[in-house]
């Protein structure tokens, strides 16, 4: 009876915050095709015909009597027993079903009548009218509505009917909310703003865009609101609060049966049972929904419960290379169950020297952010290292567990991540936050922390750290915040700083300032850099060497200035060309295609099947990443042709 | 948008949440109210006649009709009603003649222990289900499945009167029915609140268990636990500090709904375990058509949904930085 | 080349905010759009650009000023002025098969002159035109990357033959190799359609490349307007000079340049003041004086053929520019 609710209903945004997302499969086909889903719908359609069809599939009506067989258990003539007065049950669950379940066709439909109209009404319609049916909702849903169920009931003379019908009125106020925050969010997408810049009307709008997107949680409020109605309805009749007696229902039957516990308590379970399986065939209606729509919006890297494993062949690559600060040597990672696994990376390789800035480049799909994260053991679940290792000053991470990377963390390694916004713990002020790290990192006093991370405040040249250190983060702007998160990576003076994408949501001119700021603390500390960018701009103005990675490999490493100069890989050279900061006139160079999805990585080079240079070679089998000059390498079976043929073009790609 | 002066005053937002709450309560118990009296008047012919039917004494249709002005139009009744409530009169019961406010006042105490008992179990067993099976998975998060699906599927007063068979029956541990004040004994109540309140929370323990896991499991994919992470904040303290604190406000909100949930409840459950609360009164006066207690006890429902918003409101402020600065 | 397409004036935009408070997202901004022109609307975000193009096309409320279409546009706005957004993953709606989502602007102008056949015959022409496959029209975006369904977006855009195309960030959201895929797309449309842009952008490579004006604008008011290359070559206003330096340089010499002069600009953050009649960028300029705090500058010509709204811009280029020629070569990389 979970109807009422406070004010502010943070699962409402989440229940409608993934609009439409089941769409294009269709409400029925996301059920059908799933094994919960389908059998709920069948057990559902079952009892349906079953309660329709009782005059046909029993003899007899549910009140005819045979004293001679009382209190029996199940039998061929009695297939779940006999009541008190020798009634079969089987027969009575089948008529009383029909009550239940009208009762709960009666409240949907007051429900849906009510709450799918003002829900959208007010999502998008906004402004006053929303305010007005927000206002009158939140009031409904604080109605303790039993008492009103009882007291319809007192005054109609036990109509369940009517009944089931304020209930589905009472009701409808929080359906009305959560549809509304469905429109509310359809309406702030993109396709509605085209719809009416291209001149559709209001109702085609709300009826043909707004409506199909709240489809998917209209389903899922109403299975749920279902299963609470039989609860009701039940509850009710369990009291005698409903039809009079000898007319057959669930909750009637229960507390005949109670009343006939301690003579046969076999009696409480037909009843429990069939109302325990309707509520939960509800109940998994609305949860397969509500599933679907969630995992296709957050459809990214689906691991879910398959545990990924270390391929127990795996070479453990040796030993530390030397002379680096950090290394990682054939590293793949993987998602998926061993017999289905899906490469994300595969044997990448790349070191930083101390106080060496790499940067490591690549567009969406080449798996540079996986690479940062198994590098500093923060990989997602069901995401796992299946092969290779990772060295940190001459240990191996991957197969230390936990320990191994809770003893590097902070003191030797820190990371920045890249939404600055969403870096920070919303629910502390920032010196809060940054003086409890400290504490952590060193187990000093309060008061010291205190001062260490004011201290920590003006090294990321923030004004006036005090007063930024009283905020909370939706305080401070996006700049401010990504200040404060590299504040927080620098409190154990780290030797290594990852950052990733550090500036990707900010604007140009404060991705200028701190990028100044990155290059400056890593000349004054000394410590050793990785930048991941998608911008190969960036990424020139702080490293020394620059790692390009595509479709999961590592395609070229070298010198900053080698790199711009004179890349080696068709790839780095046909992404600089495709830069508009390099254009020439005419027809901009392009790569034709697109990044391959994991599964679809061909077998030979990644690249070869958009390369102008591919050859047969390219495509037979895996190319290495091999040295190609004394400092650089490049994973290209044609690097040194290429680069000196392509130093004479130097803007053209061949198509 | 920050910075109103008001909003410096330490305590204002308390302020401003209570007073927002003690106004809403006003039209709230007026719409309760109103919506009973909306209902009798829609009832066809004589309604005091019709309403208590054929087994009804002259005595008591008198009585109804003179408490509630069933003859009169509607406002007029309905103001009457109310200015009895604001001079403190809810009227007598229609069956018995007793005062109403001293009825309810009496059973009060028997319903807010088993709420307030049942909402604690919810959060205590709840969240440390959740917090198992989010930090765990495996076999715990299975066993959460098993005790969310029942604790969803079968209804309060089925599982209650298992526990009667089981547990006072059978065994023989535990009352099956009655109820004795704290005052009294405060062993004995708790001993014969321990099966009303078991068959009680089962639907907040599943609700809330299932809640802080996907809070938690959310919380724990958040960005900022991996800033914190791969800076090398310990790992209790990111459970605790943060994840938890972050988990919490989704966990209030189910609570809130729970702790109504469970109000509405008392009225099944009471009845089972023979507990002498609002709940049980309220089905007994619905069976006997006795409407000036229902009205009574409406009011006091909804005084107690005000209180239960009030918390939790006060709540959010307490835990969401944003809810006090805007 | 008489009269504009489009021509902004006087436009302000306020934005109702909770309590009853307003924010003022454009201010007195005015610019014409000619018949085969792109123009570039450059600015960091809640500098308005956005807000423009919504006024434009009616989804932002206009407080003051005009919006007028002419040459041959005024006719059918809604037909003349079609939109392409910024994030492919949002602008399709979801539960329709891009046939469905490309033909829509047809069946809306001409749904009742033309027959289905013909809608479909259309859509299909459309998709191949922009490099989609004919046959993929009873698909869903889902099935499309995010470069292909910006593809799709401006076939939507472009089905009912518009004059004019208003392009809200519709790169920021791609990858750089398909970005220049759709960049020469858009060339290439440009061509054959003739049509004209607005195009909105935070990134000024890409404006300098795709337009002809570009107009930079800081907290809704105008900083400085003139012809693409002018504007991104030799920037007058201080705070134009600040967004050419910041964009990363891969070439040393740029860098180092790019480097001096952003330390020259660097100032302190401090909070932004109100507008109000004063100049809008002063907090975050070095070379703000009494006057700039006093009176709004007004939009002027400079010695080249862009407009500049700076009461100080002629000492400003004294200043840096005498600097930068004498250190630039003395600068190392590491200062």
């Amino acid at each position: 009876m979970s109807v009422a609710t406070p004010a502010v209903l943070e699962n409402e945004a989440d229940a409608a915050a993934s609009v439409s997302a089941v769409a294009p499969k269709g409400i029925l086909r996301t059920i059908v095709t799933s094994k919960r889903g389908a059998s709920a719908l069948v057990y559902l359609v079952l009892i349906f015909l079953a309660c329709e069809l009782a005059g046909v599939l029993t003899s007899g009506g549910p009140n005819v009597q045979n004293l001679l067989a009382v209190n029996q258990g199940p039998s061929i003539h009695h297939l779940l027993g006999t009541d008190e007065l020798g009634r079969d049950l089987l027969t009575r669950i089948l008529y009383g079903g029909r009550s239940s379940l009208v009762g709960i066709a009666e409240a949907l439909g007051a429900l849906l009548i009510i709450s799918i109209p003002l829900g959208v009404i007010a999502g998008y319609v906004g402004g006053l009218t929303d305010r007005i049916i927000t206002r009158g909702a939140d009031l409904v849903m604080s109605i303790p509505v039993i008492i009103i169920l009882l007291a319809v009931l007192a005054i109609f003379g036990h109509s369940m009917t009517t009944a089931m019908i304020a209930f589905g009125v009472l009701g409808s106020a929080g359906v009305t909310r959560v549809v509304r925050s469905a429109a509310l969010a359809a309406r702030s997408e993109a396709f509605i703003d085209a719809a009416k810049v291209i001149g559709v009307r209001r109702t085609d709008i709300i009826f043909r865009h707004v409506l199909p997107q709240c489809r998917g949680v209209i389903v899922v409020q109403a299975a749920l609101f279902a299963a609470i109605a039989l609860g009701v309805q039940t509850g009710l009749t369990f009291l005698s609060l409903g039809p009079a007696p000898p007319a057959p229902t669930w909750g009637g039957m229960v507390a005949d049966a109670v009343s006939q516990f301690y003579v046969a308590p076999w009696q409480l379970v037909p009843s429990g049972v069939v109302i325990a399986l309707t509520v939960i065939a509800f109940g998994v209606l609305g949860d397969v929904v509500r599933d679907a729509i969630a995992d296709s919006h957050s459809a990214g890297v689906a691991g879910g419960r398959h545990r990924v494993r270390r391929r127990p062949d795996s070479p453990r690559a040796g030993a530390a290379p030397e002379g680096a600060l950090l290394a990682a040597t054939g590293l793949s990672v993987a998602v998926g169950a061993d017999s289905a696994q899906t490469f994300l990376i595969k044997e990448v390789s790349l070191h930083v020297g101390f106080g060496e800035a790499l940067g490591i480049v690549g567009e969406s799909g080449s798996g540079k952010s996986i690479t940062m994260k198994a590098i500093a053991g923060l990989l997602p679940a069901g995401v796992a290292v299946t092969e290779g290792a990772v060295w940190f000053e001459g240990t191996e991470l991957t197969t230390g567990g936990a320990d191994a990377y809770r003893s590097v963390r902070g003191r030797g390694v820190s990371i920045v991540t890249q939404e600055p916004m969403r870096a920070l713990d919303p629910s502390y002020r920032v010196g809060r936050l940054l003086a409890d790290l400290v504490r952590s990192l060193d187990g000093c006093t309060r008061a010291q922390a205190r001062e260490c991370a004011i201290e920590l405040l003006g090294r990321v040249q923030i004004l006036d750290p005090e007063d930024v250190a009283q905020r909370y983060p939706h305080e401070i702007s996006g700049g401010m915040a990504q200040r404060v998160a590299i504040a927080m990576a620098l409190a154990g003076k780290p030797r290594l700083l990852i950052a990733d994408e550090p500036t990707t949501a900010l604007d140009v001119t404060v991705q200028a300032e701190i990028l100044d700021l990155l290059r400056r603390l890593q000349q004054d500390t000394g410590m050793a850099l990785i930048l991941v960018s998608h911008d190969l701009g960036v990424v020139s103005e702080i490293c020394d060497r620059v790692c390009v990675m595509y479709a999961g490999e590592v395609v070229e490493v070298a010198q900053a200035s080698e790199l711009f100069d004179q890349p080696m890989h068709p790839y780095t050279r046909a992404l600089m060309s495709a830069n508009p900061g390099s254009w020439q006139g005419g027809q901009l160079s392009t790569i034709p295609g697109m990044v391959p999805s994991p599964q679809d990585w061909p077998v030979g080079c990644h690249f070869a099947p958009r390369c102008g240079y591919a050859t047969d070679a390219c495509v037979r089998e895996p190319i290495i990443l091999r040295q190609v000059t004394a400092t650089d390498q490049a994973r290209c079976v044609r690097a040194e042709v290429l680069s000196a043929e392509l130093s004479r073009t130097p803007t053209e790609v061949r198509q | 948008m920050r910075g109103g002066r008001r909003d410096r005053v330490p305590g204002f937002w308390l302020m401003r949440i209570v007073g927002f709450r003690a106004i809403t309560a006003i039209p709230l118990i007026l719409l309760v109210s109103f919506i009973i009296f909306a209902l009798e008047s829609l009832v066809p012919g004589n309604p005091a006649e019709t309403i208590l039917g054929q087994n009804a004494t002259p005595q008591n249709v008198a009585a109804l009709d003179r408490q509630l002005g069933l003859n009169k139009p509607l406002l007029v009744g309905f103001w009457n009603w109310l200015d009895g409530v604001l001079h403190g009169h809810l009227g007598t019961s229609v069956i018995s003649g007793e005062s109403v406010g001293t009825l309810l006042s009496a059973r009060l105490p028997v319903t807010l222990s088993l709420v307030v008992l049942s909402v604690i179990v919810s959060a205590i067993v709840g969240t440390a289900l959740g917090l198992a099976s989010a930090r765990r998975g495996g076999w715990v998060g299975r066993l959460l499945d098993v005790v969310s699906l029942t604790g969803l599927a079968l209804p309060s007063f089925w599982v209650g009167t298992m526990l009667v068979a089981v547990f006072a029956v059978k065994i023989r541990i535990f009352p099956a029915t009655g109820y004795e004040a704290f005052g009294q004994s405060p062993t004995g109540w708790i001993v014969h609140l321990i099966l009303p309140v078991a068959a009680l929370s089962l639907l907040g323990v599943a609700s809330v268990a299932k809640q802080s896991r996907d809070a938690i499991l959310s919380a724990l994919e958040a960005d900022y636990i991996a800033m914190l992470r791969g800076n090398g904040m310990s790992e209790r303290e990111i459970m605790f500090k943060h994840v938890l604190r972050n988990a919490a406000m989704p966990i209030v909100t189910v609570l809130g709904v729970v702790a109504i949930g469970t109000l509405g409840g008392t009225v099944f459950v009471e009845s089972v375990f023979v507990l002498p609360g609002l709940g049980s009164l309220a089905t007994q006066s619905t069976v006997d058509h006795d409407l000036p207690v229902i009205l009574g006890i409406g009011l006091y429902f909804t005084i107690i949904v005000v209180v239960i918003n009030l918390l939790v409101d006060i709540t959010y402020g307490l835990l969401n930085p944003r809810a006090k600065t805007t | 080349m008489s009269e504009p397409l489009l021509s902004v004036e006087g436009l302000v935009v306020d934005y109702q905010l909770p309590r009853g408070q307003l924010r003022r997202a454009l201010d007195d901004v005015s610019f014409n759009v000619l018949a085969g022109q792109t123009v570039g609307l450059v600015g960091e975000s809640g500098s308005g650009k956005s807000t423009i193009a919504r006024a434009i096309v009616g989804l932002a409320p206009i407080t003051a000023g005009t919006v007028t279409l002419g040459g041959g546009a005024a006719a059918a706005p809604r037909q003349s002025v079609q939109m392409v957004f910024q994030d492919p993953y949002s602008s399709l709606d979801p539960t329709k098969t891009i046939g469905y989502s490309v033909a829509e602007p047809l069946r809306v102008h001409h749904g009742r002159e033309l027959g289905a056949q013909e809608v479909r015959a259309r859509t299909e022409q459309m998709l191949e035109s922009v490099g989609i496959q004919a046959s993929a029209a009873k698909l869903y975006p889902a099935q499309f990357s995010g470069g292909q369904r910006q593809r799709i977006a401006i076939a939507r855009a472009l089905i009912v033959k518009p004059k004019l195309v208003i392009c809200d960030e519709a790169l920021s959201a791609l990858d750089l190799s398909v970005q220049a895929q759709i960049i020469n797309l858009l060339v290439q449309l440009r061509e054959t359609h003739g049509i004209s842009y607005l195009f909105i952008s935070h990134d000024l490579s890409v404006v300098e490349m795709l337009c002809d004006e570009v107009v930079v604008l800081y907290r809704g008011r105008i900083a400085e307007t003139g012809p693409a290359r002018a504007v991104s070559n030799r920037p007058r206003h201080p705070y134009t000079r600040g967004l050419v330096a910041a964009v990363p340089e891969i070439d040393p010499v740029a860098r180092a340049a790019s480097r001096a002069t952003r330390e020259r600009l660097r100032k302190p953050v401090a909070p932004a003041p109100p507008l109000e009649d004063s100049c809008q960028y002063r907090h975050r300029c070095v070379f703000a004086t009494e006057q700039c705090e006093q009176s709004r500058p007004a939009l002027r010509l400079t010695d080249g053929p862009t407009l500049v709204a700076c009461h100080r811009y002629e000492e400003v280029a004294r200043d840096l520019d005498e600097k930068a020629e004498s250190e630039i070569p003395a600068m190392t990389p590491q200062s």
